[in-house]
Order: C-alpha cells, then structure tokens, then sequence
C-alpha cells in the first residue's frame, strides 16, 4: 500500500496527489511515469511525475478528472492509500545540450511540463515556457513555473488570462524569431499534433510527450503501440517521448478512443454510487 | 512386453496391475463451460485416482522418468498411490517439483512422460499428468489446513533475490528457502505468478491453486515484494550492492509480445494475446464494470498462430460472449504446436479453425478493425526441422470478416533487466547465456526458465529454477 501523504485541488477537475513511495522517489527523473491502481479492481493507469524528493521519500502527480479511475483518486485524501505504485517507468526526458528550447505545456500537460523544464533549466538551457489552457479557471501550476529561472508566456483561448491565443501562436512566434533551437510539447494528443505542425516548416527539432493508453507499462502487452517514422514502437518502454514530426498523430488519437463507450458506462456507473455530484 | 515385471528379479511385483481402460477425466459439458470461467476438467475423485494408479505396470525400466523433463520419480509415486499412502506420494513428487497441483494441469504430458510409458506402446499410457493434478490438490488441501509446510533447514544467514515471480522464480524461491536462506522476491506486476497469473486462463489453471502455492511460500519465510520492476526501480547492481543480496536469479520470463508487421495492425480491436489475456486474467475485465478494465468483447474474433497460446486466447474470446471465433494458422492442424487437448477442448467449445491461411493485412473502417485479408498457403517440401513449410498460393487472397484480432505468434526475451545490466552475456537474440547449473557470466547472478530459453514449459521453468537454486546455495555457502 502506497499512503497518501497530499492532496491539491488544482481547478475543478484538476488535482494533485503525493503519496510515499521512497524507492520510486530515489529514482524519478523529469519525463517519466507512474503506473498506479487505486484498489483491488481498479486499473492500472499511468501518470507523469510532476515533483518527487528523494530525501522526503515522496512522489507527487497531476491528473485530471476524466474518467472512472481519476474520479476515485479525486476522492481520496491523506491517510488514505493506493493499492499500487510503479515506476518509475519509461526513458527520461533528454534535457543536456538543448541550447534554446521552448517548452509547451497544454491544460493537464503542465504538470508534465513543470519538471521537464526544470530539468532543462537545471542542465544550462535558456528554457521558454508556454503555459496554455482553455480559460483561466484551467491554468495550473502558474506561481510553480513562476519561480522557475524560465521565460513564461501564459495564454488562454478565451483572453482570460495572458494572452487571447492557443500555444502554436507564440511558438510559432518564437519560430520566426529564430529564438529556440528545440521544442518540446506536453498535452492533448491534438495540440501536440498542432505544435509538431508548427515547427516543422522551421526545421526545429521537436519532442512530443505520448500518452497512449496502456496496461503494464513495461513492453509486456503492446497496448501502448504508436507509429514513429512508420515504424511500430512501444509508448511506454521506447518513450514516452519521440520525435513529434515523425508520429502519426492521427492513429494516437484513434487509438486512446477505443474504450470511450465502455470507459462513459464504467464512470456513470461509478458516479451513481458516488457522492459528489449530488 | 520386455519391461513388464513378471516376478524375476530383485524388484517384486507390487500388486496386481488393473487391465482397465484409462481412466477417463470428467469434464464439465462444452456448451456449460464456454460461457464461464470456472475450470473445465473436474478431476479425479480418489477412487478414480486409485484405479488409475493400479494400471501401472511398475516397470524394472519406468522409461516414463526420462521423459519428464525434471525427471520425476514416477514410478516410485504412482507406488505409492497403489498403497494409498498418498504423504508420501506427494513427498516423492516434490522432490522434484514444487508445484504438483500446477504441473498436472498444465505440463504437456502427452508428448513429455506420458508419451514414453510402455503402456503407450500397446493402446494407453497411465495418466500420469492427471495423478500428478490429484495429488497435488490433495497437497493443497494439506496445506491449506497448515498441516505440510515443507521443512526450512537452519538459517544460513545469506541473503537471495529473485527476479520475476513467474514458474522458474517461485521454484527457485522455494528451494532456496527449503535450503535456509533468506529469499526475496521482486515482481514488477501487482501480482504473483507470471504467465500463470496473467496468461493461462482460469478455466484450466485456476487462480486460487496458483495463490495457495504462492502462500505456502509466504509460510516458509519468502519475502515477496510486488510492483518492483527490475530495471527501473532497483538495478541489478543495487540488489547486489546497496540491498546487500549475495546473490540473484533473473526468471524475468519472456514477455515481450511479437506482432506480424503488416498493415492495420494498430488498429483499434488488434491485440497481442498478452494484452488480450491480461486484461482478462489479470484485470478481470470479463467483470467489467465492476473491475475497472475494458476489453473489446468482439462479436467476431480471429486469433492468429497454433499455439497453447492462441488456444487459450480463442477460448477466453468464446468466454466473453464472442459469436464466432476462429483460429488462422499457416499450416495444418497437424503441426499446430498446441497440446492436443487444449485443441481438442477449443474446437469442442466451437471455436473454428482457418487452416493454411496466412494473414497479409488488417483492414478497418474509423480506425476499428472490420476483417483480415490472407493468403491461402499450401504445404511445400519439408525443411531443414522435417517439417513441411507453408508456401503461399499465387492470387489466393480473400477477406474474413472480423472486428477483433488477437495475435498469438510467440514473443521475444523481457529486455527491461538486461538494459539496465550491460555486462551481463546475452544470446544474439536477447535471451540471458547461462551454463548448466543457470549461472550467468557475472558472479553470484543467475537466470532460468523463458529468459533464457526462450518460451518454453512451465516444467522446464521450474526446474531451471530449481536448479539453479541448489549452485545458488552452493555458491553461497562456498563464499562463506
Ligand atoms: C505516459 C503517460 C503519462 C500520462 N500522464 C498524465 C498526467 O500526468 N496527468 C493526467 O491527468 N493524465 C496523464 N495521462 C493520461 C491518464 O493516464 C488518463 O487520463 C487516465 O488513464 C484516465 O483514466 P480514467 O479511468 O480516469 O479515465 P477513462 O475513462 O478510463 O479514460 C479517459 C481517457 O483516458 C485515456 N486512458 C484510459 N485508460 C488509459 C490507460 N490505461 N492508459 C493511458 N490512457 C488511458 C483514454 O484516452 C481515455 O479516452 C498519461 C498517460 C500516459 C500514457
Ligand atoms: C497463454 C499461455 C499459455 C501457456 N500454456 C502453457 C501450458 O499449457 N503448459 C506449459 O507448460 N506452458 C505453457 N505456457 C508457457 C509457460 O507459461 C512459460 O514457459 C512459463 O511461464 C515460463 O516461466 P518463467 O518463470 O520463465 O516466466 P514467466 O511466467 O513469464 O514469469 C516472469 C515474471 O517475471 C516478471 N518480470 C519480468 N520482468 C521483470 C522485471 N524487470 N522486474 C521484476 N519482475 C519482472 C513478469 O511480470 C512475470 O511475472 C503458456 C504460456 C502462455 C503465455
Ligand atoms: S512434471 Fe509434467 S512431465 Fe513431469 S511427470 Fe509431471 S506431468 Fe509428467
Ligand atoms: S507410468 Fe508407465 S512407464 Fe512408468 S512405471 Fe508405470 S507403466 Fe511403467
Ligand atoms: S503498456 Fe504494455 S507494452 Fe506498453
């Protein structure tokens, strides 16, 4: 059993979780994940580190709410516990050498973000972040990157904080510039898809952040299976980064739809019997 | 006739053996069992077993011992169970195999000790197998009643990790233990047992045997640590370093799914029989909602290879409610490597079989699977194996229609240990080079069953495990 040592509420759906987990903490780098499993029947889904202390012995994540497993984490609280934590699991992120690099963090995918760009700040680059969500009430983890030696760019798609704009927009500024040597970009499978678009005319090497669905993540099953350069890889051993201007966005995008009927029907089962939305 | 003992000799007749018919294992009715879980061969009652027991002939020369791959003392524990002395029975068996109750279910008896029985030579083997499941459960129910935990010599005071906690490491774990030392074992799933966990469905090896000989290896001291992924959470080195282990067995297995590499086959309804029974095995999806899990249940299923594999994969297809389930292999049935029960109970079940099909493309439509188009093959000349290779037959293509596909054509050795150890000697093909007794090029590190030789038995898992756990020992003790 893994307690659970913190809890956050980040926006509505938006949470953050530390739990203890010393072995794991002594080995988390920016860029990999999790495999948890809230209790006996749930499942085992995989989840970034956002922070961790080796010293303290604990993990920390960011997850939103979107479906039946992330509503029962929404539940919990300190004292309680999760059945299983594994990790830390997948390649880290590279961060040596980048020189100029922009980091892209979309909605959920600023947690992921945040420990990347840290890293990449740590190890010399000249690290710009882009923190973008839908609206303001989204945006998370701003005081964090704030106190990051990084250049940040907020926006939202509605103007309501920074700038009225989606992320390709100041990347694709930056671009233009020729102000950034490297791109990395964290979030939704389509805006991922959008900034790969974006750099690729310029020619600058970009880094995607892949969440495909998966079961062991350890190359047992092949669920996490994604095209890169049309090659088949495995997500969770081969990645989760790769290259952005070589995957095949459109078949990630497929693929994390396969259980969308059987994944509404587990969670409006679940919320029935649930109390927080009465 | 020559084996038959008739009195000559130091070796008396022992009894009078039966003349009867092999005795026949009940089963539940096909059309009952497909549409659940629950095992499908009930098992001898101790009548059954008894008479079955009394067809062995005890031979001056049991050629049935050397076709077990572990060399079980077969002929000493079929005696026993002509006395009705059943302890011992079961005493004689463990000698060599830790897990009876496991082993008489799954082993491929047919073609390993049964095969090679002078009864087989004039109509029916004894069946061993099914003697081996009886006294394995009547040890589990032993067990359970905590009156046979095996003896635990005095602590030597060293220290063993264990890898992976399929066949080959629980065995290993178990001898080491029997042998006084301190044995951890570190599993990288939530759960215990490896391919018999996650891989062979319920409904021939059920769950809670492969619990019970997990928690009697809990009673004799093992320390199991689970979601310890080797490679990721701790390095080799660490376990032998900062961990303070003397020594380590890698039986990592080899589970690394294999995939045809044609077209669509990342479609969505596409899986490897490893994700496929995972899910359902190990995630109990066919309890979804209540388990968490999704998997696809396809009206539809083909299930490419010939394989105990792709058996168990086509039944558990059935199980979930499929309306067609059908097998698409290269050759004939004849050289399906599938044991040929489990063949015999699949196509019982009504799963169908495509022979000398091979597939050459997934289609789809909104990126879910709709059919398979293949190629029809024909038999060639035999190979270099003496067996006939399929050749493709020019313009043969057609489509089957389906909308899940599950891929059974074997998988590959586990990489994520042997990344993270460089200096460990590996075959050209990934899997870990050990000598005989399982030792690697490393001191004090050793390897056994699928990680090593690549997918193989359950038997051969747990004697390799086995095995290696004796140099083990010795080479602790020799270390001092
Ligand atoms: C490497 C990786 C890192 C991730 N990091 C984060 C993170 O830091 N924060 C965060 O909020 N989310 C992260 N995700 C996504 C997160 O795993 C899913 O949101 C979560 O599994 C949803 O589970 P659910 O039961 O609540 O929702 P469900 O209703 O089961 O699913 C909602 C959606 O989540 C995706 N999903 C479902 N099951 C899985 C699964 N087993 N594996 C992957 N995706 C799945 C599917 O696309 C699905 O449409 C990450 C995914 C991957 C692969
Ligand atoms: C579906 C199926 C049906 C089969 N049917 C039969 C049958 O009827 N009869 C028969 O004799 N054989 C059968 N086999 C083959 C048999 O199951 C295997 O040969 C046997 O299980 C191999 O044992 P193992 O201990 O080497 O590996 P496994 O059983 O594969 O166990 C390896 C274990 O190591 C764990 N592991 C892997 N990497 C790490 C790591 N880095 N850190 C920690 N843990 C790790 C895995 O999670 C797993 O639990 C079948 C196999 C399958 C897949
Ligand atoms: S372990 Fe397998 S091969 Fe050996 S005697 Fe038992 S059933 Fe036969
Ligand atoms: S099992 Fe068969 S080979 Fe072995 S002793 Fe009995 S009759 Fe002889
Ligand atoms: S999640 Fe199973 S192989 Fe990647």
């Amino acid at each position: 059993m893994f307690p659970i040592v913190h809890t956050r509420r980040l926006s509505d759906a938006v949470f953050e979780m530390g739990v203890e987990a010393p072995r794991i903490a002594r080995k988390a780098r920016a860029g990999q994940f999790l495999i948890l499993r809230v209790d006996a029947t749930g499942e085992r889904i995989p989840l970034t580190f956002s922070d961790w202390s080796a010293e303290e012995g604990w993990i920390r994540f960011i997850f939103m709410q979107v479906g039946k497993t992330t509503h029962k984490l929404s539940h919990l609280e300190v004292g309680d516990s999760l059945a299983d934590v594994v990790g830390p699991l997948g390649v880290p992120t590279h961060t040596d050498e980048l020189g100029r690099v922009a980091v892209v963090g979309g909605g959920v995918g600023a947690a992921v973000a945040y420990p990347v760009a840290r890293a990449m700040a740590e190890a010399g680059a000249d690290v710009t972040v882009i923190l973008g969500a839908r609206t303001a009430d989204l945006l998370i983890l701003r005081e964090e990157f704030e106190a990051l030696p990084v250049k940040l760019i907020v926006c939202t798609d509605d103007g309501s904080a920074g700038e009225k704009a989606l992320v390709t927009a100041p990347l694709k500024a930056l671009c233009e510039e020729g102000a950034i040597d490297h791109a990395m970009a964290i979030g939704p499978a389509v805006m991922m898809k959008f900034c790969a678009e974006t750099t690729r005319e310029f020619g600058v090497p970009t880094t995607v952040s892949l969440n495909p669905i998966m079961v062991d993540g350890t190359g047992m099953c092949g669920a996490c299976r994604v095209t890169v350069g049309g090659e088949t890889k495995f997500g969770c051993v081969d990645g989760p980064d790769f290259d952005g201007h070589a995957v095949d966005f459109e078949e990630l995008m497929s693929r994390q739809r396969v259980y969308n009927e059987e994944e509404r029907e587990a969670d409006a089962e679940y919320a029935r019997g649930c109390q927080c939305h009465q | 006739m020559s084996s038959v003992e008739q009195g000559t000799g130091a070796e008396k007749p022992r009894h009078k053996p039966s003349r009867g018919p092999r005795v026949s294992m009940p089963e539940r009715p096909a059309a009952e069992r497909a549409q659940d879980f629950a095992e499908v061969p009930i098992g001898y009652t101790e009548e059954m077993a008894h008479a079955e027991a009394m067809r062995c002939i005890q031979c001056k020369n049991p050629t049935c011992i050397e076709g077990c791959p572990v060399n079980i003392d077969i002929k000493s524990f079929i005696a026993h169970m002509i006395d009705r002395d059943y302890p011992a029975a079961v005493a004689v068996l463990k000698e060599r195999n830790a897990l009876p109750a496991i082993c008489g279910r799954v082993c491929p008896q047919e073609e390993q000790c049964e095969i090679v029985c002078v009864l087989a030579r004039k109509g029916e083997p004894v069946a061993i197998g099914r003697l081996e499941r009886w006294l394995g459960d009547y040890d589990l129910a032993c067990e359970l009643e905590g009156r046979c935990v095996p003896e635990v010599a005095p602590a030597t005071g060293n220290r063993a990790a264990i890898v992976g906690s399929g066949p080959a490491g629980l065995a290993c774990a178990g001898e080491l233990a029997r042998l006084g030392n301190a044995v951890t074992i570190f599993e990288s799933l939530h759960a215990t047992g490896g391919v018999l966990t996650y891989g062979i469905p319920e409904f021939r090896l059920p769950l809670d045997i492969v619990e019970a000989e997990i928690d009697m290896l809990a009673q004799m001291g093992v320390e199991i640590v689970t979601d310890a992924v080797i490679g990721a959470t701790y390095t080799l080195d660490e376990l032998m370093g900062e961990e303070g282990f003397d020594t380590v067995f890698i039986g990592a297995g080899a589970g690394l799914p294999v995939f045809l590499g044609i077209p669509g086959e990342n479609l969505n309804g596409v899986y490897s029989a490893n994700e496929f029974l995972t899910r359902v095995n190990l995630m109990r999806a066919y309890e979804f909602p209540h388990a968490d899990t999704p998997v696809a249940r396809g009206r539809k299923v083909a299930v490419v290879g010939g394989g105990n594999v792709a058996m168990d994969a086509a039944r558990t297809a059935l199980r979930l409610g499929a309306e067609e389930v059908f097998l698409v292999y290269r050759r004939t049935e004849d050289e399906m490597p599938a044991r040929r029960e489990e063949v015999h109970h699949a196509a019982e079940e009504g799963v169908a079989f495509k022979m000398l099909c091979s597939p050459v493309e997934i289609v789809g439509r909104e990126g879910f699977v709709t059919g398979m188009v293949a190629n029809r093959m024909e038999l060639g000349e035999p190979d270099d194996s003496g067996r006939r290779s399929p050749v493709c037959v020019m313009g043969s293509e057609f489509e089957i229609e389906c909308d899940t596909v599950i891929i059974a054509v074997g998988t590959r050795a586990h990489p994520l240990v042997t990344q993270t150890a460089p200096d460990l000697e590996l075959s050209s093909r990934g899997y870990i080079h050990t000598n005989d007794d399982g030792a690697t090029n490393l001191p004090g590190v050793y390897a056994g069953g699928d990680i090593v030789t690549g997918a193989a038995t359950v038997i051969e898992a747990m004697g390799a495990g086995k095995k290696a756990a004796r140099a083990m020992d010795r080479w602790m003790r020799e270390r001092g």
